[in-house]
């Protein structure tokens, strides 16, 4: 479980200027094995929030706990100089694996995840879902209760996005873990999270926090997702 | 590849009419057929002076190439030598080799020593300056992604920051191959008693002025060679920056 309380966090203005409050006053809640996605506009210290929960900053007010979270970056940041099965092996290797056992451990999920037969293949050789699918597979076998999705799909266009939302929300059916998904897409939201919260702009603080019931898989013209879709840009004050 | 040589072809039917349309005294500028003449005739001694300066330039570069990792690794891990040592280094290139290599072999002597300080001298900061600069590129993301992962700074330098930063050390290496010649000339000129920059002295000295410039040209086809075998080399050890360019973006 995780449990924020009271959170602030301020960075020092650039070149002297105006410091900047990412987070003032934040408090969240995440059970365990539950998928919360935070939402919020460009710069309302969603970033910082996942930062936070994995213990790569510290707030400067209030409490954060957290069990072992691994990050997702925006980016997928592949290594351009290690294959598909070796890049998504990293933690493993940084655990102390050997070369041969790390990459045995994750040869059957590239099965699972659809990616059979690209074991060899390099980052760049990749389309853009597929190496997100690695990405998010390296974050997996980091084997850490929490995962921390940093917009996992902002860089992918419209149709791989749709394509991996609904990948993404098979993939955590099979593997239960404590997700905190980060995303601009409200509908994102909607479909892959059990919980919507929603962030102020900055100084970001918690302004909304929905509870999606429907059952998954979730399609994005349910009356239920379109509902809850309307309520999240309501509470962001966007008109619908 | 050949493109380079027509352009070359059409520069040497320029010189060789210059020469001999307008009257011009070989001894103050020779036809390209008096070097290639000169190039065919004296090609032992070139040959065995080539070998000379080879071997000091290869040591040189190698000598500089891992000072020069070392260094970059140690500045990457102290901020505190990095903020003393960068300066000095900068500093370094400052002195004109010119100046420099007589005062090495006035202490040090004819022998091989001074002319190796000097090139592995020019060749260490290129190599430094890159190497670094390849180090600390690393995405930030890159590094709070191990970070979750448990992994220690030295894990992170194995696993990411060292071969992240291959590719700006060749880089560096094939800056300081084109310089090292430079200095190797410099040097012998100093005090040899063997060497191209030796034979490139003597034979100016002596208004050979043919032989002179064959002399040239064999240091600027072995420029040429260091260089195209060090592109070859990053391209079998660093294969994915090659074909990384290669691939069509989707």
């Amino acid at each position: 479980m995780i449990q924020i309380e009271g959170v602030s966090r301020t960075f020092a203005g650039r070149r002297g200027g105006e410091p900047v409050e990412a987070l003032r006053d934040l408090s969240l809640t995440v059970a365990t094995d539950e998928t919360v996605a935070v939402v919020g506009a460009s710069g309302c210290g969603k970033t910082t929030l996942l930062e936070l929960i994995c213990g790569l900053q510290r707030p400067d007010a209030g409490t954060v706990h957290s069990p072992p979270a691994a990050l997702m970056p925006q980016r997928d940041l592949l290594l351009p100089w290690l294959s598909a099965l070796d890049n998504a092996g990293l933690a493993l290797r940084v655990a102390g694996f050997a070369r041969q056992r790390a990459r045995d451990q994750v040869q059957p999920w590239f099965e699972r995840f659809g990616l059979s037969g690209f074991e060899q293949a390099r980052p760049y050789e990749l389309s853009g879902g597929m190496r997100q699918r690695v990405a998010f597979l390296r974050t997996l076998l980091a084997g850490k209760p929490v995962l921390a999705l940093d917009e996992p799909f902002a860089a992918l266009d419209a149709i791989t996005r749709a394509e991996m939302q609904g990948w993404l929300s098979r993939a955590l059916a099979e593997e239960q873990r404590t997700v905190v998904l980060v995303t601009h897409d409200v509908e994102e939201a909607v479909l892959l999270g059990d919980r919507v919260v929603v962030l102020s702009p900055r100084p970001g603080h918690v302004i909304a926090d929905l509870r999606v019931a429907s059952p998954r898989p979730r399609t994005r013209t349910d009356p239920s997702v379109v509902s809850l879709r309307a309520a999240a840009l309501d509470a962001l004050g966007v008109a619908v | 590849m050949l493109l380079p040589v027509l352009a070359l072809l059409a520069l040497l039917g320029v010189w060789e009419l210059y020469v001999d349309a307008g009257g011009v005294s070989s001894l103050v500028l020779p036809s390209p057929h008096a070097v290639a003449t000169a190039l065919v005739d004296d090609r032992g001694t070139l040959w065995h002076n080539l070998k000379t300066t080879g071997v000091e330039i290869v040591c040189g570069i190698a000598i500089a190439a891992v000072a020069g990792l070392l260094l970059s690794v140690w500045l990457h891990f102290s901020l505190v030598a990095r903020r003393a040592l960068f300066p000095l280094l900068v500093a370094s290139q400052a002195i004109p080799i010119v100046i420099l290599a007589p005062l090495l072999v006035l202490w040090l002597g004819f022998g091989l020593l001074p002319k190796l300080i000097v090139i592995a001298l020019v060749c260490f900061f290129p190599i430094v300056v890159t190497t670094l600069y390849g180090l600390q590129a690393v995405e930030p993301d890159l590094t709070k992604l191990l970070h979750t992962f448990d992994a220690s700074p030295r894990q992170t330098f194995w696993h990411v920051e060292l071969p992240s930063a291959l590719p700006w050390l060749f880089t560096g290496a094939k800056l300081a191959a084109v310089f090292s010649v430079i200095g190797a000339v410099f040097a012998e000129q100093a005090g040899s008693t063997s060497g191209l920059g030796y034979l490139l002295g003597v034979t100016v000295a002596n208004l050979e002025t043919a032989e002179a410039f064959a002399t040239v040209f064999v240091l600027a086809a072995f420029t040429i060679l260091l260089f195209a075998l060090l592109t070859l080399f990053e391209r079998r050890a660093l294969p994915w920056v090659h074909r990384q360019r290669e691939t069509p973006t989707r």
